[in-house]
Order: structure tokens, then sequence, then C-alpha cells
């Protein structure tokens, strides 16, 4: 969820056509890149990969804060592998977004003209030390949420793309909570740190999970081509009650007042997030969205020589080629 | 008058001028995160970050052990200041644009490789392990480099201009990590460590190739600073080291 509120695109096919792809899917069949499939399918998919690319592009930023000031060696190492890995992610998912028909480039120029979006969390800041364990044990575990079902997904790279990146980012999460426990277990301000961090990062992970959807059609479409596999509620539900006893063992106080157990559900009630504020990150209002878009379009811009460069080079060497035989 | 040269402290030293370049190398690096030029870029330049702090924990991992007064690699990165660092200085300079930053790379990878091809010879079996491990990184930090130095200087005349622009900015930094003092003779000689200036015939001849394919022309005569190695540094080294330390001296009681 790394990837929020995707439209899905309508389509208008040939029903028979229609039928049978559905048929596909529904009978667990992985649908490949070269077969026939609704240009709506395609476009959702287009639309829901590459913002889950875009993401961890853009989600290397509030971490790579970090990596300057890591406290020790293998901090700073740990932290580095996991920028690292998620550049690979990005990579991945631009790879399966090309398989639909849309190239990275275009894919990079819509992230930056702000028609395609990125998750809202990386629209936060990282202020301490804490936050790095807390963007660990909350926002990669509510992305994992999301994408160990979507390895199921009925498009096969990136199907194939989830499987990788949950493999990974487990071992993110576990980072992330082993730094969470380091703090909340050490000194008053690093417990302090600690509480600091779970207080601004626990109603953005919700958000992560995106408004309520049991009504929406687009989701309803989503969800039986299996490009979505479960509500955004379901997911968020499962979410804290996943992490309320994780903050419990940390000691920490979750900033919901109204969160209690509901043995009725068998799950807890808490407070929804403030959505008026997630719909401000979205729109381009969130705490760090301008920081964000400035540092991707500099990368961009300060880059355009380099890639120039390497091409000029490539050609000048296929034309001496050319010219040798 | 010869100084006598006490092995023990000369080896120290010797480990820490290893460990603090990789250690200042590594961080500068890192520095790129989330900034490359390419994705493909972004992951390389994570990579290599990754190698060098790798190589700096076992360097400064072992200059402590060798000190023996309680201090680990930690210590020694978080907790000295900049008189005490002995990184070169040619991997202090601040990154620039990406050319400066390859350019800084190629030019200490080329010495890098060399001297850890060297220091596998070294009587000290825990150097000679160290020097094969980081060899086998580095090999590819090389490779890498020099592609790209190739790659940009016989590009664009854009990339040509910027790539020799950081080759004039940062030669005269290449001075220091081919010249020896006494610490690095006397190591030397009791077959510990390698002498820089034995490095000297194979850093040239293959900065000469690559900068020849690469269309780029060394500066010729120019001045050479030096002091890094033996902790005079220039005023960048000093910020990055309050940034790098910063939590460390903050909350000195604290574990991580």
């Amino acid at each position: 969820m790394y990837a929020q509120m995707v439209k899905s695109e309508a389509t208008n096919e040939d029903p028979a056509k229609l039928a049978a792809f559905q048929a596909r899917i529904d009978a667990g069949e992985k649908i490949e890149p070269k077969e026939w499939m609704p240009e709506g399918y395609r476009k959702t998919l287009i639309r829901q990969i590459g913002q889950h690319a875009h993401s961890e592009i853009v989600g290397q930023l509030p971490e790579g804060n970090w990596i300057t000031r890591a406290p020790t060696l293998e901090r700073k190492a740990i932290l580095l592998a996991k920028v690292q890995d998620e550049a690979g992610h990005g990579l991945y998912l631009y790879c399966a977004a090309e398989t639909l028909g849309v190239s990275r480039d275009e894919l990079t120029e819509a992230l930056l003209s702000g028609k395609m979006k990125y998750s809202s969390i990386f629209n936060y800041p990282t202020l301490n030390w804490a936050d790095i364990g807390a963007v660990g044990w909350l926002v990669d575990g509510a992305a994992i949420m999301n994408q160990v079902p979507l390895q199921r997904t009925s498009f096969g790279p990136y199907s194939r793309a989830m499987i990788r990146i949950c493999k990974e980012e487990s071992f993110h999460q576990r980072q992330g909570y082993d730094i969470m426990m380091k703090m909340a277990k050490g000194t008053p301000e690093q417990k302090a740190m600690a509480q600091d961090a779970l207080n601004r990062f626990w109603y953005p992970s919700l958000m992560m999970f995106g408004p309520s959807d049991k009504d929406s059609v687009h989701s309803a479409q989503s969800m039986a081509w299996k490009i979505k596999i479960n509500t955004n509620d379901e997911l968020r539900q499962k979410f804290v009650d996943q992490t309320v006893p994780q903050a419990e063992y940390l000691g920490l106080t979750i900033p919901d007042p109204d969160l209690r157990w509901n043995e009725e559900k068998g799950g807890y009630d808490f407070s929804e997030p403030d959505w008026s504020e997630f719909f401000e990150v979205i729109k381009g209002n969130g705490p760090c969205n301008a920081e964000r878009m400035e540092a991707r379009q500099k990368a961009w811009d300060d880059g355009a020589w380099f890639r120039e460069g390497l091409m000029a080079h490539a050609r000048k060497r296929s034309a001496a080629k050319v010219a040798a035989e | 008058m010869d100084t006598v040269v006490d092995l023990d402290t000369a080896l120290f030293e010797g480990l820490c001028r290893m460990g603090d370049s990789t250690l200042v190398l590594g961080h500068r690096v890192s520095e790129w995160c989330g900034h490359a030029p390419v994705l493909e870029e972004d992951i390389a330049l994570a990579n290599m970050a990754l190698d060098l702090i790798g190589q700096t924990q076992l360097w400064l991992g072992l200059a402590g052990e060798v000190e023996g007064k309680g201090r680990d690699a930690d210590a020694l990165a978080f907790r000295r200041d900049v008189w005490e660092f002995r990184n070169l200085l040619l991997v202090e300079r601040p990154n620039g644009d990406f050319g400066q930053t390859l350019m800084r790379q190629f030019l200490f990878d080329a010495w890098h490789q060399p001297m850890l091809k060297a220091l596998e010879g070294s009587n000290d079996a825990r150097i000679a392990e160290i020097a094969a491990k980081a060899g086998r990184e580095v090999a590819y930090h090389l490779e890498r480099s020099a592609d790209l130095v190739i790659r940009l200087g016989d590009g664009t005349e854009e990339s040509h201009k910027r790539m020799q622009t950081a080759l004039d900015n940062l030669w005269p930094y290449t001075g220091e990590m081919l010249t020896s003092d006494e610490t690095d003779r006397a190591l030397a000689e009791a077959g510990i460590m390698a002498a820089p200036d034995s490095i000297r015939p194979a850093w040239e001849s293959l900065v000469g190739e690559v900068l020849g394919e690469a269309t780029l022309t060394a500066p010729e005569g120019a001045y050479m600073h030096k002091g890094g190695n033996q902790g005079t540094h220039s005023e960048h080294l000093g910020h990055m080291l309050a940034t790098m330390q910063w939590l460390q001296r903050a909350y000195p009681d604290a574990t991580w």
C-alpha cells in the first residue's frame, strides 16, 4: 500500500473476451505480459505498480536523512542496505510496469509533473533516530500487510516482484523493531525519542491503507481482477491487531485514548485517522511534499548530463563498431 | 637522525590510515543516497558505501585490538576528533557534482586496489585476511569507476568538461597517497604493511591508461597537498564529523 486510492479504469471490451479473462483469473491463473488483457486492467496496473515504484524511490529520502547520522557503524550499514533494497524494489517494479508498455522515463516524468502519486507516508519527516525504527516497524509493517496478499495477485510480473520484495520487507520490519527495542529499553532520552516517533507515525501509518473502500465500485473491480486482494479496512484492522501487542511489549503507548480490545469482534476498536489531513497530504500539503519533490526533481535535472554522456558514448561505440565491420 | 618508530604504535597508525579513509569515503558516498542521476547509480553508490563501511569495521576493529585500550571500531569512528583522523585528504573532498564524486572514487580505487593487493602479502595474517576480503569488493569498485570515467570523459562535450574539471580539482590530492613517511617505511620494512610509494607505478599506469581512453588530461606539475594521514585536514572533515558523531556525542551514555 505503497499504492493508495488507485482508481481503477472502466473497460469497454468484448463481453465474451472479458468473461474468458475473468474465468482465468477466477481459476487462479497468472496473466502474463504478452497475453490479452482488458485495457482497464492494464491501465489500473500501470497506475498501481507505478505508484508503488515511486513510493520506493521517494521512500529512500526520509531514511536517507539519517544515514549520515546513524549512531554506530553497524546501524549505518544496516540502514544503507535497507535503502539500497528499496532502490532495488523500485527497479523491479519499474521493470514490471515496463512489461505493460510504459517506460521508466515516462513514469518518472509523470511523478515529477505530479500526474502520478507516491504513498502519503513519505511526506512525513524523520526527526529523531527512533523514527528510523518506527519507519521499519510501522511503515514497513503496514506495507507488508498489503504486499503479502499481493504475492497472489493475478499479473505474473507483479506477483513475482512482490514475492521478492516481501522477503526483504519482513527483514526490514524486524530491523526497525530491533531499533525500537534498543530505544525503548535505553536511557530516558532514548525512550522519549521512541515514544515521540510512535506518536508522530501512528496515524500516518493507519492512513497508508487509504480511506474506507468497502462501498467503492473501483475497489470491487480491482478485487475481481485480483489486483487488490483485501479491502483497506480489513488490512487496517489486521495491522492494528498486530501492532498493539508489539507496542505494549516495548512499553510504549499508542496515541489513541479510545483504543480497546473488542472481545466480540476479536480485534481492537481504534480511532480513525484525520482523513482531512490525509487528503491535504495527497494534494501536496503534507509537511515534506515540497522537499521530497524538489529532491527528486533536482536528482533528475542534475543527472541529465550524466545520462546524456552515457548515451553519447554508447552511440560512439556502436558507430565505431559498425565502421570496423 | 633516525627516529625510532615503535611498531605497535606504527601499526595502530597504519590501520587507522586504512580504516579512516574507508570510513570517510563511505560516509561521503552515502550522502548521495536517494539523489543519484539514475536508479542504478543509487543502488551502486549504496553498495559501495556499504562495502566501505564494512571494511572500516574490520580495519578500525583491528586498530582498537592492536591499541589494546578497550576502544572498538565505533569508539574510534565516533569519539575521535579531527586531528586524530588519518584519512587521505582526497576522500574528505566534498561530493560536488556527480562527476566530482566519480573522479574522486576512481582516483581512490586506482590506489585502493593495488594497495589491498600488496597488503594481502602482509606477514600479519589478520591484515592479509582483511585485505583479501576487501580486495574482492574493491575490484568491482575500480571496474565500475574506471568504466564510468571513460564513458563520461568520452561522452558529450559537457560530460567531458565536467570530468576534466573534476580531475583538475582533485589531482592535487593524489600525491599524498603515493608518498611514504617513516611510519609507512617502518611497517613496510617489518613486512606488515605496504609503503604508499610502492603503489605509485601501479597507480600511475592504471590512471594513465584510463584517462587516455577517457580523453582526459592530468594536470602537469600540480602542487600536491599533504597531511591527511598525519592528522592535518581540510575544514571539510570537521563538518562531516559533526554530523556523523552527533548522536554518540550528544548521548554518551546510550547504546544503540
